[in-house]
């Protein structure tokens, strides 16, 4: 009976060990979202991208179900989306695609470099998808995609300012994607992929023309979104 | 011979960004000057270090960075051993909150914190150019609610990330450093965890080295 206890308690220390490096055998993590949120959706690519399972919670955001509990104990900031990975709890999209792609990285698709200089080179881009690519095609998102689908009426002005904005921003992206087939690298990364779901958006908008009018940006656009990790992110809304 | 080098300006917030995490590293580096008034940062020369014609941009040998952000990070990462040596946490867990803050700061704190920023010091101080009241109210109202949020989350840690002064502090320390100056201060001095907060990174040797340079222009 020792000999049976011990030889237990290995297996269990075993069993624990292969469940901490072998990520199938982890709890599945949960991601409670819309299908329609940019930033849920920059989540979902990196899910498939990784081949990772994930349990799809959804939030329901016209009854306003983010700004109360128990949703806003996930997010204090009371926005979609927010993860769960065991009792470790995260919002801020870009926090969530990094965290899984750190943790993650030998499953399915490479989406950061291992190399330190080739990582900041990434790290840049990510922050500039986040400071100037986002803050424009964002609100674009918002005037031309999404108030039309709540009968709310588009703001030309907004629309106008920003088209100028974004523009500037894509003629940096035609200079840049003239030095590498992906803005962080050679490789598609998550610098690429944080740009996916307002690209989606834009491109059913008047909006398409600043990317359709710069030659590199379009072809990395229609690379991009023809992954098909991201065609399942689109698959997600045709059910709803 | 100093392989670092930033250039930029001694008033911008994202440069003193840089700043302070070279300096919390003990690293040594050359600050190379970008004369915004003249638009040295719009020239040829300088859109080559950064397409954006922002300050800051870095080298560190044959490597050029921009966005202040990606520089701190890269920092934190390449000299782990220097320094201080918990800007980044290496535990994974620990590390994704760390990250989820740093977006809080960049995606939460910034926008309104800096639209003050400009308003209430960098207009009038810097420039000579009248403050947009309506800016200032709006802006303050949205910091408000957001340092709600602070004075929760700082209740529970010393720090935003967890119980020790990491990147996702630091990132806020230029905001928070030009705002204490302006009628904005009222804002953290009002919310007692988050006024405690504020005193103590305000307080650290490297940043005051950092406030030094600006002060000695």
């Amino acid at each position: 009976s020792l000999s049976l206890s011990l030889s237990l308690s290995y297996t269990h220390s075993f069993l624990s060990f292969i469940s901490i490096k072998n990520p199938a055998v982890m709890a599945t993590m949960k991601v409670h979202g819309s299908v329609f949120s940019t930033a849920a959706m920059r989540v979902f690519a990196c899910f498939y991208e990784k081949e990772l399972e994930f349990e799809f919670i959804p939030v329901d955001l016209s009854a306003s179900e983010h700004k109360k509990e128990p949703f806003i104990s996930l997010n204090p900031f009371g926005q979609v989306p927010a993860l769960e990975d065991g009792d470790l709890k995260l919002f801020e999209s870009r926090a969530i695609t990094q965290h899984i792609a750190y943790n993650c990285a030998e499953k399915g698709n490479q989406l950061i470099y291992p190399d330190s200089k080739k990582m900041a080179m990434m790290s840049v881009w990510m922050e500039v998808e986040a400071h100037q690519f986002d803050p424009a095609a964002s609100k674009l998102t918002w005037e031309l995609a999404i108030k039309p689908l709540f009968g709310m009426a588009t703001d030309g002005a907004v629309v106008e300012e920003f088209e100028a904005k974004l523009s500037k921003v894509l003629d940096v992206y035609e200079a840049r994607l003239g030095q590498s087939k992906y803005l962080g690298g050679d490789c598609f990364t998550l610098a690429d992929l944080h740009h996916l779901p307002n690209l989606h958006y834009l491109m059913g908008t008047q909006s398409k023309k600043l990317f359709d009018s710069r030659p590199r940006v379009s072809a990395w656009c229609a690379d991009i979104s023809a992954r098909p990790a991201w065609l399942k992110v689109v698959a997600m809304q045709k059910n709803k | 011979m100093a392989t670092i080098k930033v250039h930029g300006s001694v008033f911008s917030t994202a440069a003193m960004r840089a700043f302070a995490c070279l300096n919390e590293k003990e690293l040594q580096f050359q600050f190379v000057p970008v004369d915004m008034r003249a638009g040295q940062h719009k020239t040829e020369a300088y859109l080559s270090l950064n397409p954006f014609g922002q300050v800051p941009a870095f080298e560190d040998g044959d490597l050029k960075l921009f966005e202040s952000r990606a520089i701190t990070q890269y920092i934190a990462h390449s000299y782990a051993e220097k320094g201080n040596n918990q800007l980044i946490c290496h535990d994974p867990k620990k590390m994704a909150i760390m990250s989820v803050w740093m977006e809080v700061e960049a995606h939460h704190f910034d926008p309104p914190a800096s639209k003050l920023t400009w308003e209430l010091a960098i207009k009038p101080l810097v420039l000579g150019v009248a403050t947009d009241g309506a800016v200032v109210e709006e802006n303050e109202a949205q910091l408000g609610k957001v340092l709600d949020i602070y004075e929760a989350r700082l209740a529970q840690s010393k720090y935003v990330a967890g119980d020790c002064f990491t990147l996702a502090d630091l990132h806020h320390l230029p905001n928070i450093q030009y705002l204490m100056g302006t009628q904005s201060k009222k804002l953290f001095d009002s919310r007692p965890h988050v006024s405690a907060w504020c005193a103590d990174i305000l307080a650290r040797p490297a940043w005051s080295k950092v406030v030094a340079m600006r002060n000695n222009k």
